[in-house]
């Protein structure tokens, strides 16, 4: 028997001996996500935002369900295959998560990390099989705009206008199946984030509250590897948007590292930002997850990609707590995910 | 290297972009001149109609807000509010589409916690200070009287 092993290196960052395999995904895309620059790359794309439900909790359950019963169906496995369920979304008490589980019977954690969800649920999925605590391990999450906008800001057809820097709460869902070694892409390590804070206040300015965790993770991982960030083709964050990742670069230039050439972000690819009018990119955990595993996953199956370094930020904001006059703290999972 | 809140504050700043000022605001004047000059147009129309202009200015001010809360229902106010600005919010339109946006919301959640419960949120604020000012501005009017 092999012995398998997920072991920390130190302060946050485990190694997964074992390389357990992403061995299905699935993405679920809304209206105007399916008609962003990925269109083409998801697996089911909604032709409106309701997806047939009559509220908006409702609807983002339906697209959780999906991108999961997708990930099942594409790579052969059945709901009794599954040992865990890892699932967040944005919403109060996990609800579209919940309630999107509510029909399986697999034993499930409900996950919050804000807009990191996707880098969470897929760290805890990957710890569990490497360790041995799972076979199989699902990881989903999502979020719906109509549903975050009307617990975090105003109603739909509210006449506000959004500030340059605010991001636009992406309709998605994405979902990883995490089996032993098998085929790519594999995971190889996880850095855990830590709550970083820079007294940032603005909540239409999410990318700024989260650089600074990205940065934190993603220094962290590699002095904790002790690799350079030329062992990746890719540092995906997700979503800083447009104001986040400038600053994330501008964090690494006065660390004299250049990722620029490196870089992107989740926020960024999933629409056309002039064109589809999302300001400064989209947000959302269904961002990241569906850029995920709708694009970034099958380019590591197929060779395209080699090593992805995975970092999703979250900001952890609750109006409540704004309102009181709180900053906004913000987190940054990082999962090293690589084609060998 | 670690950085204090305050130079983080700066560098936020700098990659901020800010408000197209020479899009908005003429946006802003000319969305929010029409909803007035389509007041002043029903205005006139209410008179030439033989309304008093009590009467008339009244029937304005509900020709708007029921336009408006149409508009919202049909969705195409946000629409217009989005280029409209302060232009769309000011005037009684943009009053009325904040109290049926969350109507219409919240209705998931039922007549009574829902629509009617959530109604207000947003103009809630706006009543309660416009009462309280009209109250501090009617006690002063009132000493000035005695005044003289």
């Amino acid at each position: 028997m092999i012995t398998k092993m997920a072991n920390i290196i130190k302060d946050g960052t485990i190694n997964l001996q074992s390389a357990p395999s992403i061995a299905s995904y699935a993405s679920a895309a809304g209206k105007k996500e399916g008609e962003g620059p990925l269109a083409e790359y998801f697996d089911y794309i909604s032709e409106d935002v309701t997806l047939g439900e009559n509220s908006w909790e409702k609807s983002e359950s339906k697209l959780q369900q999906y991108a999961f019963t997708n990930a099942l169906s594409k790579g052969s496995f059945s709901e009794s295959d599954m040992d865990f369920l890892f699932a967040g979304d944005l919403l109060n008490q996990c609800v579209a998560s919940g309630y999107g589980a509510r029909e399986t019977s697999i034993p499930f954690f409900g996950l919050f990390g804000a807009c990191s969800t996707m880098a969470e649920s897929l760290s805890l999925a990957s710890i569990f099989v490497d360790s041995g605590a799972a076979v199989n391990a699902a990881a989903v999450t999502s979020s719906h705009f109509c549903s975050a906008e009307r617990q975090f800001r105003f109603p739909v057809n509210y006449g506000g206008q959004r500030t340059p820097t605010a991001q636009w709460t992406a309709t998605a869902a994405g979902c990883a199946i995490v089996s032993p070694h098998g085929a790519p892409p594999y995971v190889k390590a996880v850095t855990v984030g830590k709550i970083k804070d820079m007294g940032i206040t603005d909540a239409n300015n999410m990318g700024a509250a989260m650089a600074e965790a990205a940065h934190d993770t993603i220094s962290r991982h590699l002095a904790n590897m002790g690799q350079s960030i030329e062992a990746f083709d890719l540092i995906l964050t997700g979503d800083l948007g447009k104001v986040g990742s400038d600053i994330l670069i501008e964090l690494f230039q006065k660390d004299d590292i250049d990722i620029s050439e490196k870089h992107n972000d989740c926020g960024l690819m999933l629409y056309d930002l002039e064109k589809q009018d999302v300001h400064a990119g989209g947000s959302g955990c269904g961002c990241s997850a569906s850029v995920l595993c709708g694009y970034i996953l099958p380019e590591i199956a197929k060779g395209n990609l080699k090593n992805v370094l995975f970092a999703a930020t979250g900001a952890l904001m609750s109006p409540t707590i704004v309102q009181q006059g709180e900053s906004i703290p913000g987190i940054s999972h990082a999962v090293h995910i690589s084609a060998f | 290297m670690k950085m204090t809140n305050n130079e983080y504050d700066k560098l936020t700043k700098k990659h901020s972009p800010n408000t197209k000022l020479y899009l908005t605001l003429p946006k802003a004047f000319f969305i929010g001149g029409l909803i007035c000059c389509l007041g002043q147009a029903l205005f006139n129309l209410y008179t030439y109609l033989g309304m008093t202009e009590l009467d008339a200015r009244s029937v304005t001010s509900i020709s708007l807000i029921f336009l408006s809360a149409l508009f919202t229902g049909l969705k195409l106010y946000d629409k217009i509010a989005k280029h409209g600005g302060a232009g769309t919010l000011v005037p009684i339109t943009g009053f009325a589409n904040s109290v049926v946006a969350p109507a219409l919301e919240f209705k998931t959640e039922g007549f009574i916690l829902g629509t009617a419960a959530k109604m207000f949120i947003i103009a809630g604020p706006v009543i309660v200070y416009g009462i309280l000012t009209s109250v501090v501005y009617g006690i002063i009017l009132y000493i000035f009287q005695i005044m003289h």
